[in-house]
């Protein structure tokens, strides 16, 4: 696969150039199905960390035959490391709303719900500002779609798009059975089209410059660019936007404090890159992240690191399913009982191999995705379990 | 009680008297005394047409939604990773000295709890914590004793 050097982009946070209400005027004088094909051809994946191509779900939603259908932004970011989603509902909160209504305009849907995590609860009065000034636009434009805000209460697992619609239905966060995926049958049994705030802001984007142009940005696998939240020994904390398609290596030139030991990219959902590895691509094929990058300096414990994700785990874990309930309970354990010598080292290959059992057998993201930072910490950092 | 009887008229009203209106009403009776005991429960569960169990069960999920009497301001600290490097423990340490209690308990006057939570999605600018919904960052034990001694005359 071919690299890009670092190079920042300035597509989702600049500013209002043109008015992000113009760019849903101008979209709507289209037709609906060209725009849902440029979306295709843009290349625009998730942005939440699933990367499931948009174009292609707005398609299928498009597609499904019932007209009582809802649109959710995703606006529960509860990954460890991601912010970005908090800056754009507060800084471009327009190109977010208007992405939600040119989704409702070619898919025909007339309800929009955000769902903004509990941690958010103080954005919501400039939010609900945002929704009446949108609202104007909505009349003048007689687009009949409403935007409400529903506010979570405080669960990880509702980052999960079923989760979040159990959620929304005042249950427990506990994920679906897939299929039928929220697509066809979604919040109250009906066609739902669930995206993450930074997806519906780049759809925006994406109808303001076109296809062609957003494709010019990025890799052949990675197209366009992405929002990073970047956190940990970086003297540059903060969300940049940068170009798909860089190495680690470039990244960590510019971000880390020049004693850069490991990236965990992609959340602890993601893999801990370790600085051997460090020539490979950020984002490599196929996959996206939610684009939460860590940083760990040398002085950095990886058994604390781990030991601080398990704990996590554990404790988000929803409980509905035993290998994620109990998997990361007994990776805690494990990892403590190596640490201690109660365990021989070799126990920690018997742990990767649970975490490995976790990823085919756990119902939703949460227990399929621990082996990811697991496994990668265990093996790059194996000494650092032991010792 | 007369309180907690109008959040769920009100909810109800907006909702419909439909599970979907649980949360909403549960954020309610939270933001009006800091947690839902089981008297409300039961309650909403009426309002609803559901049963308590269910109420009890969506309830206890959530890490917002507080199942058990919490002081006026609900203190949570980030524990997360990026938190932890930059110093959430002395952080905490800081948060006990001040308020005399430990981490999980709440003042004898019941005007504030200790808690801690994952991820609030302020590691750019960490150490956090979360006073009820305002959040606050780039803490240090300093900056905790102006921050309590501000809500010490809320």
């Amino acid at each position: 696969m071919s690299n890009k050097e670092l190079k920042r982009a300035d597509i989702i946070f600049s500013p209002y150039s043109v008015a992000p209400y113009e760019i849903l005027k101008r979209t709507m004088k289209k037709d609906k199905e060209h725009v849902i094909n440029e979306l295709i051809e843009s290349g625009l994946r998730g942005r939440g960390g699933a990367g499931f191509p948009t174009g292609i779900k707005w398609k299928l939603f498009a597609q499904e035959q019932e007209s009582e259908r809802y649109i959710i932004c995703n606006a529960d970011e509860g990954e460890p490391g991601t912010f970005k989603d908090r800056k754009l509902l507060v800084e471009v909160p327009r190109k977010v709303i208007s992405g939600m209504a040119i989704a409702s305009w070619a898919c025909n849907a007339k309800n929009g719900i955000i769902y903004l995590r509990a941690e958010y609860k103080n954005l919501i009065p400039g939010l609900k500002k945002e929704i009446e000034i949108f609202n104007e636009y909505a009349k003048k434009f007689n687009l009949d779609f409403t935007v409400d805000i529903f506010c979570g209460a405080g669960a990880y697992v509702c980052g999960e798009e079923t989760a979040l619609i159990e959620s929304m239905e005042g249950k427990r966060g506990e994920p679906r059975n897939k299929p039928p995926f929220p697509i066809k049958k979604g919040y109250l049994g009906k066609p739902t089209l669930v995206n993450n705030v930074e997806t519906f802001a780049t759809a925006s984007m994406v109808c303001r410059y076109g296809a062609s142009e957003y494709k010019s940005y990025g890799t052949d696998d990675q197209h366009g660019s992405k929002l990073f939240s970047v956190s940990g020994d970086s003297p540059k904390e903060g969300v940049h936007e940068l170009e798909l398609g860089m190495k680690i290596s470039d990244f960590v030139e510019e971000y880390g404090d020049g004693d850069t030991k490991a990236v965990q990219i992609g959340g602890v959902a993601g893999f801990c890159i370790p600085r051997k590895d460090f020539d490979k691509t950020i984002i490599g094929e196929g996959n996206t992240t939610g684009g939460a990058t860590m940083i760990f300096n040398s002085t950095r414990s990886m058994y604390n690191v781990l030991h601080n994700y398990l704990d996590f785990f554990a404790e988000e874990s929803c409980g509905q399913c035993t290998p994620c309930r109990v998997g990361t309970q007994q990776l805690l354990k494990g990892i403590e009982a190596v640490k201690s010598g109660e365990k021989p080292e070799s126990y920690l290959d018997d742990l990767i191999k649970l975490s490995k059992t976790m990823k085919i057998t756990a119902k939703c993201g949460l227990g399929q995705s621990v082996t990811n930072s697991f496994t990668s910490i265990v093996k790059n950092f194996r000494e650092e379990m032991i010792y | 009680m007369a309180e907690i009887a109008k959040i769920i008229q009100e909810k109800v009203e907006r909702y419909g008297r439909k599970r979907n209106a649980l949360i909403p009403i549960l954020h309610g009776i939270v933001s009006e005394k800091n947690y839902v005991d089981n008297n409300d429960m039961v309650r909403v569960a009426k309002a609803l047409d559901i049963s308590a169990a269910d109420v009890y069960g969506t309830a206890s999920f959530y890490s917002f939604l507080e199942s058990e009497e919490k002081g006026k301001f609900v203190i949570r600290v980030c524990k997360s990773i990026t938190c932890e490097m930059k110093g959430k423990n002395k952080i905490l340490k800081a948060l006990e000295d001040e308020l005399r209690i430990k981490l999980g308990e709440t003042t004898y006057n019941k005007k504030f709890s200790l808690l801690q939570t994952n991820c609030i999605g302020l590691c750019d600018v960490g150490p956090a914590m979360l006073v009820n919904n305002e959040p606050y960052t780039h803490l240090t034990p300093e900056k905790i004793h102006d921050i309590i001694s501000d809500y010490r005359n809320k």
